[in-house]
């Protein structure tokens, strides 16, 4: 694998035969993701293997729901994700204290009923579409 | 072709994307490749903290198939510039 590097930016010779839609995520390999999907799922893991459809691997994967500052997660060992479900990729610095309370499973769904129902008493019916519609379907 | 060496101009410039499902990325580009995926260096998420899952995050891949628009820094882009470029191109692949 042949990179050019051009300080103090890295840029990356193109003309490489290999993962030319993926050189971008080899900086990641064995990094701890947060990886967004299509259908609003994160997912959250160490990336081990990339291809240049941006195919990923990722290992010790948790999948993870946020309502508000509160989220849970649920396992899922190691998947391999398709990269047209793929929407971003991001690093996530473990160091960075982000206020958010982790709950378990139920008790997310506990505070998910009871924030529907307090906006059904606000709006007499209608519920707020202030989450969810983030985690449509693309 | 084109685009992708145009945005290799770009790169260590700010740039906002704005994804298809609605979120706004704020961030510096970092790479660009022939799908037009980037990465992005330093990212704050404008307009909506509605998406708490990007808190921990400061650098992220963006699938080119994704983004719906990337707004450019007007100072950074010569419209002269890639209106010959474009010009060029079209000859090109009339050839």
């Amino acid at each position: 694998l042949v990179f050019s590097v051009r300080i103090p930016r890295m840029a990356v010779n193109l003309s490489d035969p290999y993962l030319p839609g993926a050189i971008s995520l080899f900086e990641q390999l064995d990094k701890h993701l947060i990886v967004v999907l299509r259908d609003g799922r994160k997912l959250i893991g160490y990336l081990r293997s990339i291809d240049q459809f941006a195919n990923l691997v990722l290992d010790e994967v948790v999948e993870r729901t946020y309502i508000q500052k509160y989220y849970s997660e649920i396992s899922h060992g190691i998947l391999l994700i398709r990269g047209e479900n793929v929407v971003l990729a991001g690093e996530l610095d473990d160091s960075i204290e982000t206020g958010q309370i982790k709950v378990s499973i139920d008790e997310l769904n506990r505070i998910e009923q009871s924030l529907e129902q307090s906006n059904n008493d606000v709006q007499g019916g209608s519920s707020s579409k202030n989450d969810l519609p983030l985690d449509e379907p693309y | 072709q084109l685009f992708f060496s145009f945005f290799k101009t770009l790169v260590g410039k700010e740039v906002i994307i704005e994804l298809k499902n609605d979120l706004s990325i704020c961030g510096t580009l970092h790479s660009v490749d022939q799908y037009l995926n980037m990465k992005l260096l330093d990212i704050s998420v404008t307009d909506q903290d509605r998406f708490p899952h990007m808190l921990s995050v400061k650098n992220c891949f963006i699938r080119g198939s994704v983004v719906r628009y990337v707004h450019l820094p007007s100072e950074h882009v010569d419209t002269q510039l890639l209106q010959d470029a474009t010009r060029k191109e079209i000859a090109s692949n009339k050839k």
